[in-house]
């Protein structure tokens, strides 16, 4: 199939041309592939799953390597490679199968003691509370039985002599399921905007995220009134297009430069930001300058509240020096080269010019400054990011290039 | 399934923001790529490598064209090889470009093709081009979006059929004491219409000892205002109808795209081409043009103003290259020993190994080099496969591929290293020579630049010449045995160029060194001259102003047309006045012929006076003569025959003195023979009333208050003018 063969190349040299770029975005793009792989790949009878991680290992280290600055390319390799691990196991022993289910059993419990928290939950606006439920609570009906069916239907299949079609089949729907959570993450986020932003609250977020906007836009809709600064994310200024959306959403928005966030910041209730991916030890990846306003919260105590999507969880720790060594982006982000072209003139008697632009793209914020996540499937403290870790990825995956080659 | 992977194939095309080529046009874009320069500023390199596949930061420079026209939108692209054609053509089979999806790489070969100009005829008999395309060379480097300026060309075709080029203009000052832009390239003159963007002037070769340039004059009363611009920087990269390559195959002459394409349009008012331009602002574009130009685009790269074709972005499937801090590229496997040090902004390719206390900085240094301890390499190229033995010292050079540096040598700035060349023990290569196993062609095609695909130099076997010249130097020796031939050290294999037409002068100009700091003091202290003739004269060019078509700059050319006017003026009174005089003409046609003059100059009857009574004595002065008196007698005679035809000028006393300023005046400069007869000439004149005494007494007279230098013919002549005097007062 020439088709298949085309679509894996052509990923990976769109990331490295950096022509896709932010995380949503490239996460569906590697989980439609990846799919495209899994339904593409003819597996032995014998060793099914194996030879299934094997290819989609092979092709996501390719996406990896092509630009691995972009940490939700691997995060979603490696979720696929757990689905894959995952689905593999449940027919083989019905154990797993009944330990999943009681596993889920609990899960649910728990949801439902949270439900009842809820509503004190709200009225007392207690942010460090862990688990932000609402979205927690309307997340598993959706997959709660689906789970139950899969692996009813996989200790069925496993007595009447395990198909490989059948793990196929299963598999190729989980990760539809992952494309689908992908695509719904935003909703699922801004459903849990009503319990963080309260009437005439003040918010201060930086930049442009999708989340953060849709986050507002959600309690906006919900009749809630309140104020966003919005610092406008130099060089690249993406603040302005920001106050633009809110402002047709009818939402009041103030725009303030980034250098001015110090000066403000006592007047906000809240801070709210998204970020370019959320790293093991809870800390995040994020756009440059939002160090300098996680300071500044944490200064007058104001609360620093990061939304994020799960397939921006990433597995990797930030002392990895690959990881922390930034995307450098172009210097024209920052000043116009004609005006500068004189003085960037090597040509000259003595030799190098000493006008030098750096534009780094990312800060890292460590997790001491962070209060709360709001992800789409519920709000956690930075402590709990390893757990949800734990959950989402195989401990095999990680981190998958220092893994031996099979 | 299928349904969706469209969704998702369209979403993807939907985050390619601007660049969607469906949104440019329905017909798919097409690109003409010259992969060849025409010219020979690469030489001796290009001799033995095309210059589109030479590394530019470790990548051959046509993939960042080819790179830059898939991002722009572009779908189809010819290339079009001449000089070492195979080799193009070999490099893009190998490499990923002709397995693109949505990009498809043409190649198109031709060796008897001398210019740019016959490239687009033939390409223009293949008929491979249906709508508008990109015309660009192989060495440019831009991250422009197209966008914006295909959108402008577009409407303006729509309204105007005539506006059959966008050029891509940027801006970029050039140095004031070189007057060539920061790429080495001359500085360019533009004037473009502030509002329609039209391109109407378009000089690169202006002379600038004059410190003036020259516009038509309709050029200001066609046009409400202009912009003259010499701030501009022209890049190289060409959005242009179909109708351009017909414009090249009936112009069957231009060969240079801008030399003869855009002047010949620009002065061919009789079709009416439009060219127009489009300036951008904050994305990069860039030709590499000479060494200098290579140099500044190589750094400009490092500092990422050229994102996203810089080197940690695999834009091309170059190697991997990782940025560590300050600026620092280096690529996979490198050996680099403790106690070197690698300063910033510097490149360091893949397997290279570099040795103990060695010092590099703001340098590219090319794969699988060998660089020994205690080596000194300071803003230089250096390709791949280098040996660089201990205690070398490199600045501000090129070195090629497979070059070898035995210990000690020492390149001055500004040295080109050709391929394999090998440099001796303690060599020392003076500054900007160039270096190279083959040796320098003799006949020099220089007055057109072209590089012609010269067989001979593309198959030379380097294998044998090097085998035979490691042992004795024997085969090249007796190949050469010219005189030109220094050895390169012992152990050196190679003929150092000898500098030609342009010479030494202009060679700092386009090398990869930086100018060097007295040539800019002399420079400048040349400049401080100009400057002053330049005010004395006028106002200084101001660097980029509107102009408004009867402002203070247009009265200036006036006086300079008037001054120019009065000089020819003369010349064609007297090529007129000899032809009479050979031809027996007569007097009353001469009359004609001197008034048909005097009209279309715009003189007054004073100037031809003056211009007539010039000729003759002039004619006087050629006749032959041995002596004073014998001149005396010709003169008369002259002034006999022609008294008519000065007569017929002299109206009124006013011009009668003109005349004999002027005789003053030849006697003084262009005719000093005449100086000891001005009395007796004077009075030749008054004999034969050409001159009346009133107009010689005014004469004397106004010469009463002049200096004492001014008034030796007076004094001469004083006693004819006491004699004078004397007559009238009897008369009265």
């Amino acid at each position: 199939m020439p088709d298949i063969q085309a679509l894996v190349s052509d990923l990976p040299s769109k990331l490295r041309k950096r022509r896709v770029q932010g995380s949503y975005e490239t996460a569906r793009l590697t989980a439609e592939l990846l799919r495209a792989v899994i339904l593409q790949h003819k597996e032995p009878t014998a060793s099914g799953a194996a030879s299934l991680i094997e290819a989609v290992r092979r092709v996501g280290e390719q996406l990896i390597a092509a630009n691995p600055v972009e940490l939700a390319v691997g995060n979603i390799v490696r979720h696929v490679l757990h689905i894959i691990r995952e689905e593999d196991l449940s027919p083989l022993t019905d154990i797993v199968g009944e330990l999943k289910l009681s596993a889920e059993d609990d899960v649910e419990d728990i949801a439902e003691d949270e439900n009842s928290q809820k509503s004190s939950a709200t009225t007392d606006g207690c942010l460090l509370k862990p688990p932000l439920l609402l979205a927690v609570f309307e997340h598993l009906p959706d997959s709660a039985p689906a789970c139950q069916t899969f692996s009813s239907e996989n200790i069925f299949a496993g007595k009447a002599d395990k198909s490989a079609k059948k793990l196929k089949s299963e598999l190729i729907k989980a990760v539809n399921e992952l494309i689908e959570d992908i695509n719904t993450c935003r909703e699922g986020i801004a459903e849990q905007a009503m319990e963080l932003i309260h009437q005439n609250e003040v918010i201060l977020t930086l930049g442009h995220s999708k989340f953060v906007k849709e986050f507002l836009c959600a309690a906006k809709e919900k009749k809630r009134s309140f104020e966003v600064f919005i610092a406008d994310g130099a060089p690249k200024f993406e603040g302005h297009i920001l106050a633009k959306e809110l402002d047709k959403k009818g939402l009041k928005a103030i725009v303030i430069t980034d250098s001015a966030v110090f000066a403000m910041i006592s007047r906000v209730n809240m801070v709210i930001v998204g970020v370019h991916a959320v790293m093991a030890n809870g800390g995040v990846i994020a756009p440059a300058g939002l160090h300098v306003l996680a300071l500044a919260a944490k200064k007058h105590d104001v609360p620093f509240v990061v939304v994020a999507s799960t397939h921006e969880l990433c597995s990797l720790y930030p002392h990895n020096l690959e990881v922390l060594l930034n995307e450098m982006r172009c210097p024209s982000e920052l000043l116009n080269f004609e005006e500068f072209s004189d003085c960037i003139d090597y040509g000259i008697a003595s030799s190098s010019s000493l006008l030098h632009v750096v534009n780094p793209a990312f800060d890292y914020v460590p997790p001491e400054l962070i209060r709360l996540f709001v992800t789409d499937i519920g709000g956690y403290s930075p402590s709990y990011i390893y757990r949800l870790i734990a959950d989402y990825y195989s401990s095999e995956d990680l981190p998958p290039q220092q893994k031996p080659a099979s | 399934m299928g349904a969706q992977k469209k969704r998702a194939a369209a979403a993807a095309a939907a985050a390619r923001v601007s660049e969607d080529p469906d949104d440019l046009a329905r017909q798919p874009l097409q690109a003409i790529l010259l992969a060849d320069s025409f010219t020979t500023k690469f030489r001796p390199i290009t001799l033995e490598r095309p210059k589109v596949l030479l590394p530019l930061v470790n990548v051959p420079m046509i993939n960042y064209t080819l790179a830059w026209l898939e991002a722009a939108g572009v779908a189809e692209v010819f290339v079009f090889c001449c000089a070492h054609s195979k080799q193009v053509i070999d490099y893009l089979e190998n490499s990923e470009w002709f397995s693109q999806p949505n990009f498809t790489v043409k190649t198109i070969e031709s060796h008897n093709i001398i210019s740019a100009g016959d490239a687009l005829r033939l390409i223009y008999e293949q008929n491979v081009i249906h709508g508008d395309f990109v015309l660009i060379s192989g060495d440019t480097v831009s991250n422009m979006s197209l966008t914006q300026a295909l959108q402008e060309h577009k409407e303006r075709k729509k309204k105007d059929n005539n506006a059959v080029m966008t050029m891509i203009i940027k801006k970029s000052k050039p140095s004031p004491i070189t007057r060539q832009s920061r790429l080495g390239t001359d500085e360019l003159f533009m004037a473009i219409d502030p509002n329609t963007k039209q391109l109407l002037y378009y000089e690169d070769k202006a002379d600038h000892s004059k410190g003036t340039i020259c516009l038509d004059k309709m050029l200001l009363a066609e046009n409400p205002s202009i912009s003259l611009h010499n701030d501009k920087q022209d890049c190289y990269i060409d959005i242009c109808s179909p109708e351009v390559l017909s414009l090249f195959t009936d112009n069957f002459d231009y060969q240079h795209l801008r030399r003869h394409f855009v002047k010949g349009l620009l002065l061919d008012d009789i079709m009416g081409y439009k060219i127009f331009t489009h300036e951008i602002h904050s994305s990069y574009a860039a030709r590499i043009d000479n060494y200098r130009s290579y140099d500044i685009v190589s750094k400009d790269i490092i500092q990422r103003w050229t994102y996203p074709y810089v080197p940690d972005v695999k834009f091309c499937g170059n190697r991997a290259t990782k940025l560590e801090r300050r600026g620092m590229y280096r690529a996979l496997e490198i050996e680099q020993s403790r106690s070197a040090q690698v300063g910033s902004f510097t490149v360091i390719g893949y397997g290279t190994k570099i040795g103990s206390n060695s010092k590099i900085s703001d340098s590219v240094i090319g794969e699988g080099c060998t660089i020994g301890s205690n080596v000194l390499i300071e803003g230089s190229y250096i390709w791949d496969n280098v040996i660089i033995e201990d205690g070398c010292e490199l600045r501000h050079v090129i070195v090629c591929d497979g070059v070898i540096m035995k210990a000690g040598a020492v390149l001055k700035p500004g040295v080109v290293l050709s391929f394999k060349v090998v440099i001796g023990e303690r060599f020392v290569v003076p500054a900007y020579s160039k270096v190279s196993l083959l040796q320098q062609p003799t006949v020099h095609d220089s007055d057109e630049e072209l590089e012609y695909a010269d067989n001979s130099s593309g198959t030379v076997e380097f294998s044998s010449i090097q085998g035979t010249a490691d042992q004795s130097n024997g085969e090249m020796t007796s190949e050469s045995s010219e005189a030109h031939k220094p050895k390169l050290g012992t152990g050196g294999v190679g003929y150092i160029w000898s500098i030609c037409e342009g010479g030494q002068e202009e060679e700092w100009r386009h090398s990869v060194a930086p100018i060097p700091e007295d040539k800019l003091t002399e420079l400048s202290e040349a400049m401080d001259d100009d400057q002053e003739l330049v005010t004395q004269d006028r106002t200084a060019l101001s660097t980029s102003g509107e102009l408004i078509s009867d402002s203070n700059a247009s009265e200036g050319d006036d006086n300079e047309d008037s001054k120019d006017d009065s000089v020819y003026f003369e010349k064609e009174v007297e090529a007129t006045f000899l032809r009479a005089v050979e031809e027996n003409v007569k007097v009353d046609h001469v009359i004609l012929e001197v008034n048909s003059l005097r009209l279309s100059y715009n003189m007054t009857s004073a100037d031809c006076a003056g211009a007539v009574f010039y000729s003759m004595m002039k004619l006087a002065i050629k006749t032959p003569h041995s002596s004073a008196s014998e001149l005396q007698q010709n003169t008369a005679n002259i002034i006999t025959t022609w008294q008519k035809l000065l007569k017929s000028y002299l109206l009124e006393i006013d011009e009668e003195i003109e005349i004999i300023l002027k005789f003053e005046e030849m006697c003084l400069e262009s005719a000093k023979e005449f100086s000891p007869l001005f009395a007796r000439i004077l009075h030749i004149l008054y004999d034969k009333d050409i001159l009346q005494e009133d107009a010689i007494l005014r004469w004397a007279d106004e010469k009463e208050g002049a200096d004492e230098s001014d008034k030796v013919f007076v004094r001469q002549s004083e006693k004819f003018i006491q004699w004078l005097r004397e007559a009238s007062e009897e008369e009265d």
